[in-house]
């Protein structure tokens, strides 16, 4: 198959290994987006592939390029922590103003207040 | 002339994880296209560029170069502000107030 | 002593912030050289003034050895609930009729801390803060296997919260 960089073969193995892992861990988070059956349940699905999958993806090039470039090679750190401190953000907003638009349509799937089950549990 | 096994195994095992990043940008792309809604659009709007950022990521590892780096977070980026403004627009059907 | 550190602050309003932005920048250009080290301490000494016009309250943080326990809590949360989010989207729609909304009660107030907590739940997949009222203290959640609403609840409460509680109060 076409070209790659030429690593020392257990490296080349581990980062082989990461980068099918962190792609595979993707795919079944981007399943799940068609999967699941609500819009709450699929926020749910990302967050797979924007932890793990990008967590896994990132740690193999920080090995790849280490390897290749015989230093340490951290910058995908800057990635890591953009993307899980911004998914977080999108997926919050998101999700409330989602809510906000079930609350004023009516629909029943949403709770009408923040406090409808813990009223539940006190009264 | 055949390349070492190191570099077959390493080539082939990029080709199998993007073609499942690819597959997973398909399903994002199809929860854009079917929705239902205009958050579910979002939602699958979001999916895919976070999928788009790890492509770059497993080509720059395929070219060998840091230079893709720079593109996977400036994807990051642009997924990241489009994705906020779109939802504030959802919440008070405008962007800057 | 007391003199010294003052001056500190006046110079830099806001040391942790303009660390990250120093590092941050570093590790973009991929150097250690001085010039960068120069370049970047402008960088972020601008950056560190230009927050002083936004105000922030300002955060205090405690307990190093309890923020380290977090991230670890948070990290090995993070594997268990993909794996656990992984198999209820492989195995099918059955299982998603058991997600629901709940609602905590929480102590935690300080803003830093909320703010934390909420990356922490939604960062692992399976719990999504949805909304938080400031005024009675309580998170409206999202959770995807919502079985067992307590054990939901002692994960935040005893897990979480109280770390977050010993670094931000």
């Amino acid at each position: 198959m076409s070209t790659a960089p030429e690593l020392p073969l257990w490296a080349a193995l581990v980062v082989s290994a990461l980068m099918v892992i962190g792609a595979a861990i993707a795919l079944i988070g981007s399943v799940g987006l068609i999967r699941l059956n609500s819009f709450y349940a699929r926020v749910h699905a990302p967050t797979l592939g924007a932890t793990l999958g990008v967590g896994s993806l990132l740690i193999g090039s920080m090995i790849c390029f280490s390897v290749l470039q015989s230093r340490p090679v951290v910058h995908e750190v800057l990635i890591a922590l953009f993307v899980t401190i911004t998914t977080p953000i999108t997926l919050v907003l998101l999700a409330r103003a989602s809510l906000h638009r079930d609350r004023v349509e009516g629909n029943p799937e949403v709770p009408k207040s923040d406090h409808a089950s813990l009223d539940r549990h006190d009264g | 002339m055949t390349a070492p096994l190191e570099v077959l195994i390493l080539g082939w095992s990029l080709t199998f994880a993007q073609l499942l990043v690819g597959l997973a940008m398909a399903c994002a792309a199809c929860r854009i296209l079917v929705g239902p809604r205009a958050q579910d659009r979002i939602l699958g709007l979001d999916t895919f560029y976070v999928n788009a950022m790890l492509l770059l990521l497993t080509i720059g590892i395929r070219s060998g170069t840091t230079l893709y780096f720079e593109a996977a977070l400036a994807i990051g980026l642009l997924g990241f502000s489009g994705t906020v403004a779109l939802a504030k627009f959802l919440m008070r059907g405008e962007v800057i107030e | 002593m007391n003199r010294a550190s003052s001056l500190l602050r006046r110079v830099i309003p806001f040391p942790l912030l303009f660390l990250a932005l120093l590092v941050m920048w570093l590790l973009l250009q991929q150097s250690l050289a001085p010039g960068h080290i120069v370049l970047g301490s402008l960088v972020a000494l601008g950056a560190t003034w230009a927050m002083t016009a936004l105000d922030p309250e300002p955060v205090r943080l405690r307990r190093p050895a309890a923020m380290l326990r977090l991230a670890l809590r948070v990290l090995v949360d993070v594997f268990r609930s993909n794996l656990a989010v992984g198999t209820i989207i492989l195995r099918g729609n059955r299982h998603s009729d058991h997600a629901g909304f709940m609602t905590v009660q929480l102590d935690l107030r300080s803003e830093y801390g909320l703010a934390v907590l909420a990356i922490i739940l939604t960062c692992t997949p399976g719990t999504l803060w949805v909304n938080h009222d400031p005024a009675r203290g309580t998170l409206l959640l999202h959770v995807l296997d919502l079985v067992d609403e307590q054990s939901w609840i002692d994960l935040i409460k005893l897990r979480y919260e109280r770390l977050l509680m010993e670094i931000f109060e």
